[in-house]
Formats: C-alpha cells, sequence, structure tokens
C-alpha cells in the first residue's frame, strides 16, 4: 500500500525497558527496541547500549504499536474552519494516532484524484501522522455513478465510501463491491436507510419522545447492514460497516462473519459509553448515528468482547462553535473523537476489566490497518518505527479548550478518566509528548517540526 | 374549594408576592406540585380581574413582556397578550415573518439582541424543540415557553388542568383519556406530566403510527383502541390532528381518521355521564372532532380560551416575583 511518509528521522535510538505489547507478534513483556534512520532495527531483551540516544521507558508506559484511526473528518478542502489536515493530524498525533483515514466529504468531495493528491500534499507538509485518504463511491458522493476507483487508488487512497451518504441504491453497492475488489479496497458504508432516517435526529425512543426529538430507529441502520452482508456474499466484496451503533447491526455482521463473508465493522468510543438516556438539548450529544439504547451500548461492549467488532475508529466530526449554537433540529451530527479515544477506551473497557491491554491494541492498531491493507499495526524489524507510548494508570481531565483539533464540539469536556497517551512517535521522530501526564516527561524531546 | 379574598388584593396592592423556585417556565417539569397548586390558585384570583368593568391592575406597570413568535399562532399570542395587558405590562409582539430570522439570523443572536433591551420576560413559541431552553441559557430574561416543537406547551396544560379543576374539584383518580396525534403533540407532553403529577389516571389513545416511543415509560395507559381510552372516562381531551401528517405515511385519510378516532356522540356514550370535552384548538371539525360533540353539552373548550388568560396572567404575575434572586442570577 502507498505510504505517504514523512520523512525518517535519522541516527539511532534505543527505547529500553518498556513493557511492549504488540499483539501482531504476540508479544507482551519488557522489550528494548531499536531504532535506526527511522526504522527499528532490533526488539529483544536486555539489547546493549551503544552510542546512541536512550530513553530509559518508564514502567508506567507502555509500548505500543502505533495506533491507527480509520474514520476522521479532516474538512480540507472547502470546510477549512471546522479543520484542517495541518490541525487535524495535530490532533490525531495528540490522541496517539500515527495514521488517520479521512472521509470523502469535502468540498469538492475526493471522488477524483487531484482532490486525493491535494489531502497527501498537505498532509506530507504538516509531516505529522499518516493520513490515508479515502474516496467516493459515487461522484459528489450523489448515489449515481461510480468514480474511477483505479485513478483514486493509484492516487493513494486506501478505500471507497460515500460516508454520510449511505449508497442506497442497491445495484449501485452491488457493482462497488466488485469493482473495488480488483484493487483490494473495501467499500467502507455509513449504513442508514433514508427513508427510516427521515428527518430524525436522535434516536428513536423514550428520551427522544421526551425531548421531542424525532427519532432514528435502530433499524434504520441494521436494514442496510443485512442488506449489505448480502451483498458482500454475492460478490466476495469487503463491506466494512462504519461507525456501528445498534445491536441488530451487530447480530447483521455476526451472522455474516459465521458465514466467512467479507465483513468487518468498527464502533466509536461514545457509542460504547454513552446512551440516550443521557440526550438533553446539548448539540454535542446529536451525531449520526445516534447515540442508542443501553442494551444496544451493551451490546458494543460485548462485540468487542466477542471479537465480532474488529476496530475502534472515533468519527472525528469536527464543526465550529456557531454550527453547533443552534437549535438541536438544525445542528450538524457529529463531535470529536482523536483526543478523547485513547482515554474513553482505557478508562471504559481496560479499568473495567472489560478488555485486556493487547485486544485494545488489536482494536486501535493492528485491525484498523489490516482493514485498510496497511502495513502498519505492528512493532517489525525493518519497518518504519510508528510507536504510541501509552500511560494507562495516568488520570487526565478532558479539556476541549486545549484540543489540537479546531472542533471544540464533545461532550466529554471536564471528564476525568483512567488512561493517557505519553507520546507518540512517528518514522522514528517524537512528534508528541504529553504534558502531566506520569512518565512522558522521559520520553525525549519532540521533534521540532518540518 | 374557597375564593380567597385576599388573594384578590394583594394582585392589587402588590404586597405579598409568592414566587416560583424556577426563573423560567420551560416545562411542566420546572413546578413542584405545591407550585402547580399556586399558580392554580392565583389563576383563580385572576379570573375575577377579568369580570371588572375595568380590566386592568397596576401589577406589572413598568414591567416589559416581548410575545417572541416563531410560528404563527392566533390564540396563544393574543391569550399571552391580553394577559400581559390587564397586569399593565407593556407588550410587544414578535412575529418571525417580520423579524431578522428571514435574514439568517439565528436563535441565538436574535435572542441577545432582544435581550440587550433589557425586557423582563420573554414568552417564545418556536418549532424546534429545546429552543426555549436554548434561550433560558442566554438569556437574563425569564423565558415562558409557549410551545416549543414537539416538546411541550406547558401554559396549555396548566390551562386544562384549571379548566378541569373547575368541573371535577379534585383531578386525583380521575380517569382522563388524551386522544390524538400523540407522536407530534407538546400539548401530550406538558399534560401528561402535569395529570400525573395531580394524580389522574391518564390514557392515551391514537393510531399505532403516531404513537411515540417509550410511552410505557410516561407514566400512561396506552392503548390504540379509543373506545377503550374514552370508557368510563372524566375528561376526554382530543388532540389536534394536522393532515399534513397524511404525507409521512401516519395514516391514509382523514375520514378513516375520523372513522376510527374522531369523538363522535356514540362514542361519547362510553365516558361518564358528566365527562367534560376538551381541545387545544384550533379544531378540525370532522377530522378529530364531530361538531355535535364540539359544540355540544359537555364540551369546555371555549372555557379553556377563558381560562387561557387568566392562567397566563397568574404565570407571568408569579415569575415576576421573584425578581430579587433574579437580578443577581
Amino acid at each position: 500500500m502507498p505510504d505517504h511518509a514523512n520523512s525518517l528521522a535519522s541516527g539511532s535510538l534505543l527505547l529500553k525497558g518498556g513493557r511492549v505489547v504488540d499483539p501482531k507478534h504476540r508479544r507482551d513483556g519488557i522489550f528494548d527496541v531499536k531504532i535506526e534512520d527511522g526504522l527499528i532495527s532490533q526488539i529483544d531483551k536486555g539489547l546493549p547500549c551503544d552510542d546512541e540516544t536512550v530513553i530509559e521507558v518508564p514502567s508506567s508506559v507502555v509500548v505500543c504499536p502505533g495506533l491507527v484511526d480509520i474514520h476522521v473528518h479532516l474538512r480540507e478542502p472547502g470546510q477549512e474552519h471546522k479543520e484542517t489536515v495541518a490541525t487535524g493530524v495535530q490532533a490525531a498525533v495528540a490522541g496517539g494516532f500515527v495514521g488517520v483515514a479521512c472521509m470523502p466529504n469535502t468540498e469538492p468531495v475526493n471522488d477524483h484524484s487531484g482532490v486525493t493528491e491535494l489531502i497527501l500534499r498537505r498532509a506530507e507538509e504538516a509531516g505529522l501522522s499518516q493520513v490515508y485518504p479515502i474516496g467516493a463511491v459515487s461522484i459528489g458522493s450523489k448515489g449515481e455513478h461510480l468514480t474511477e476507483f483505479g485513478e483514486l487508488h493509484r492516487a493513494g487512497c486506501v478505500a471507497v465510501s460515500d460516508d454520510g451518504h449511505p449508497v442506497a441504491d442497491s445495484l449501485l453497492m452491488r457493482r462497488a463491491l466488485e469493482y473495488a475488489s480488483m484493487f483490494n479496497m473495501p467499500v467502507i458504508n455509513h449504513c442508514e436507510d433514508p427513508s427510516l432516517k427521515g428527518d430524525g435526529s436522535a434516536n428513536e425512543g423514550y428520551k427522544a419522545s421526551v425531548l421531542g426529538l424525532r427519532g432514528i430507529p435502530g433499524a434504520a441502520e441494521s436494514i442496510m447492514v443485512e442488506r449489505d452482508v448480502s451483498l458482500s456474499e454475492l460478490t466476495g466484496g469487503h463491506v466494512h460497516v462504519a461507525h456501528m451503533s445498534s445491536r441488530g447491526s451487530l447480530r447483521a455482521v455476526r451472522s455474516g462473519k459465521d458465514r466467512d463473508v467479507s465483513v468487518t465493522c468498527e464502533v466509536t468510543p461514545h457509542h460504547f459509553v454513552l446512551t440516550d438516556e443521557s440526550l438533553s438539548y446539548d448539540t454535542n450529544l446529536k451525531m449520526n448515528p445516534p447515540l442508542r439504547e443501553i442494551a444496544d451500548r451493551d451490546a458494543m461492549i460485548q462485540g468487542l468482547v466477542d471479537g465480532s467488532i474488529d476496530v475502534i475508529a472515533t468519527d472525528h466530526a469536527p464543526h465550529h462553535a456557531d454550527e453547533k449554537a443552534v437549535e438541536f433540529d438544525s445542528a450538524p451530527f457529529g463531535i470529536v473523537g482523536l483526543e478523547t479515544a485513547v482515554p474513553l477506551v482505557l478508562d471504559r473497557l481496560l479499568h473495567t476489566g472489560t478488555l485486556s491491554l493487547s485486544r485494545i491494541i488489536e482494536l486501535l492498531a493492528v485491525n484498523p490497518a489490516r482493514v485498510l491493507g496497511l502495513e502498519a499495526g505492528g512493532l517489525q524489524v525493518g519497518k518504519p518505527a510508528d510507536i504510541t507510548f501509552l500511560a494507562p494508570e495516568s488520570t487526565v481531565e478532558v479539556s476541549a479548550a486545549a484540543f489540537r483539533s479546531k472542533g471544540r464540539n464533545t461532550p466529554f469536556d471536564g471528564w476525568r478518566l483512567q488512561g493517557a497517551v505519553a507520546g507518540t512517535m512517528v518514522r522514528g521522530r517524537m512528534v508528541y509528548k504529553a504534558s502531566g501526564v506520569t512518565g512522558a516527561e522521559a520520553l525525549g524531546e519532540v521533534a521540532a517540526g518540518q | 374549594m374557597n375564593e380567597q379574598g385576599d388573594s384578590i388584593s394583594s394582585i392589587d396592592a402588590n404586597v405579598k408576592r409568592p414566587k416560583l423556585r424556577s426563573r423560567h417556565l420551560l416545562s411542566i417539569s420546572d413546578l413542584s406540585l405545591e407550585e402547580i397548586l399556586l399558580i392554580l390558585e392565583t389563576a383563580r384570583a385572576m379570573k375575577e380581574v377579568g369580570t371588572r368593568p375595568i380590566k386592568k391592575v397596576p401589577t406589572l406597570r413598568g414591567k416589559t413582556v416581548v410575545n417572541l413568535f416563531f410560528e404563527p399562532s392566533t390564540r396563544t399570542r393574543a391569550s399571552f397578550e391580553i394577559a400581559e395587558k390587564r397586569l399593565s405590562a407593556d407588550a410587544l409582539n414578535i412575529a418571525a415573518m417580520t423579524s431578522s430570522l428571514l435574514k439568517g439570523e439565528t436563535l441565538a443572536d436574535t435572542a441577545r439582541n432582544i435581550e440587550a433591551m433589557a425586557p423582563d420576560m420573554i414568552v417564545v413559541r418556536h418549532g424546534a424543540s429545546g429552543a426555549c431552553h436554548m434561550l433560558a441559557d442566554i438569556s437574563n430574561s425569564r423565558i415562558i415557553n409557549a410551545g416549543d416543537g414537539m416538546h411541550e406547551h406547558p401554559t396549555q396544560a396548566l390551562l386544562d388542568a384549571l379548566t378541569i379543576r373547575e368541573h371535577k374539584p379534585s383531578i386525583k383518580g380521575k380517569k382522563v383519556a388524551i386522544i390524538g396525534d400523540l407522536l407530534h403533540s407538546r400539548v401530550l407532553r406538558s399534560n401528561v406530566l402535569l395529570l400525573n403529577a395531580l394524580g389522574a389516571e391518564v390514557w392515551v389513545s391514537g393510531p399505532a403510527t403516531l404513537m411515540p416511543r417509550g410511552i410505557d415509560r410516561f407514566g400512561v395507559t396506552a392503548t390504540t383502541s379509543v373506545d377503550a381510552a374514552v370508557s368510563e372516562a372524566d375528561v376526554v381531551m382530543m388532540l389536534r390532528i394536522q393532515t399534513e401528517r397524511m404525507r409521512g405515511h401516519f395514516f391514509p385519510s382523514a375520514r378513516e381518521y375520523f372513522r376510527l378516532f374522531g369523538l363522535t356522540r356514540d362514542r361519547l356514550r362510553l365516558a361518564k355521564a358528566d365527562a367534560i370535552v376538551l381541545h387545544p384548538g384550533p379544531l378540525n371539525r370532522g377530522v378529530e372532532i364531530s361538531s355535535e360533540v364540539a359544540d355540544g353539552p359537555g364540551s369546555v373548550i371555549l372555557e379553556q380560551v377563558s381560562n387561557g388568560v387568566a392562567v397566563r396572567m397568574a404565570i407571568l404575575y408569579l415569575l415576576a416575583g421573584s425578581e430579587g434572586e433574579a437580578d443577581h442570577a
């Protein structure tokens, strides 16, 4: 796959004595990691120190393969008031992500290699995390004509999706799956039947009824997941279900997986942390899919435990404060997620005893890379040193005002969560180091911007 | 039920001013049971003002009340305006059609501009649920919800309760059937909260397509059988059905709706002999209610309208009563 690499760091570096968790290579223990010219050159116990820079990794810090978020909105081109590629990747590395896959709903839509190339150029200029563009399935994401998948792939797209605009036409979806399979690209679908969604703005349930908000039933999602599983079975094409939220969808995915259908899926932190019980007129609680019922939230957690859910992705959706400061009905859907994902995952899944650290890294690094066919997701000799340093025991308080992202639209502002990102390394270069996180100070200096 | 002479004189003399805990009236859930009863008692006193040759008391003299209506309304807007004038407040009407809303100003900015002119109270009607909450968050004035989207219409529920109590002195244990478009009705939501607080036995009925999800958690008995809901009812409250709803496939025709859910004289015979019939208006005769019922002996529909003025006077008066705190809030 194309790696739109930021240049490799030069010189050599030894990460000494940290707990390395690398589920792709079944490694979990105290190891030293040696990095030469931005590539991992050795992973072993008790590596000798030569002349290189040595970082004594504190015992409180976990060294793991760099996290990859396969569902973000970077808003550039066209909506730079919400986010730019540059601010988006700053938020990414601050959230522990060495790579992000960005959805094509920009202006213009990323339905043409020219847009893809622009995004990649901006990413290269920013020089922080990798950016993996996702091309549109249909021209203008209008659901009518296929885009040139071959051209988009050549330009660097890793998947196709009309995210935000479900591929409602079943024939178009079928053809997309067949055609994309030639390029080993998954078709990522925002599964939602448009007529069932109607003008709904919250989960159809008790809370929406009390607040007088129009509902979106869980069936609006699951009905299209069922269809897409059937189409994947028919065509052999890889369908990836974006931000799954309803238990009916999970049942459909499970049933597909039981039949070896090529279906994968992701869930966002907000869908396994929040439910519609916390709904109010706060527009930072308006996202699509909406916060579902307790039974749905519990099903998502169960899916993370039993392996039916492959990936945790954020659906990072920055909006300008003005756009959210309107009536609930009129507000745009979406919340930012890059800088809250790791604390939410560690607090709600690790410290509750729900998932092991190793399984969490599968969900945040190994599987995201696998779904998009990327080389990333593991610590491997000869490969770029893309590393996330976690401080699972450190408690942080979410501060929207301190986000690197331009978006402040989060329902988690002020939450105290146990589990933090201590630092992020891309291509052997420290690109982010947290302040106020125990152990982070030992991780060396953040490299000067390019 | 004793008419309290001294409460009337207190309105005139502006001496003893009871007040509400909440600065705003956004939802019936803002009110305690005691406050609900206080509003209803105060409204009874306010009614007397409307029987005087000079229907005006100086209670809110020097106060400015803005009626900010983003949706068309005849009855509610007129009712508030008359209430304000009877209390000697300076009332200003702003209708969405004539405001800068058409120029693309946000609700928040419209509110801030009105706020800058320092009104004491803003009566708001808006098509979006929660719009009044938003105004309450950014405004120093007291906000009275005159209907927000599909959420609530608290003054309607209070005037309904006043009307019911005039006929059924104790609402506790009385069977109240609310029938119609439950899904889109803000009148329903406010009434369920209020009637439950007063201890009524609340039944709701309407087509399955217009039944809100989670209605089982509203503390009501829900049924698609209108006959079951009306049977032995003390109070039948009809909700307006909007024929536009046919576009959302909620029901096939006005004719079928009337046949299955409309309140006819035959259907009303299932209720108690002294049952009363309410409707928030405007009426769709022959759709949700027959003319013979709307104009018949049990109908208290016009009493509701009269009581609307008294209830709104009571709310304006009681909300103004908490001004000391508000200025420091």
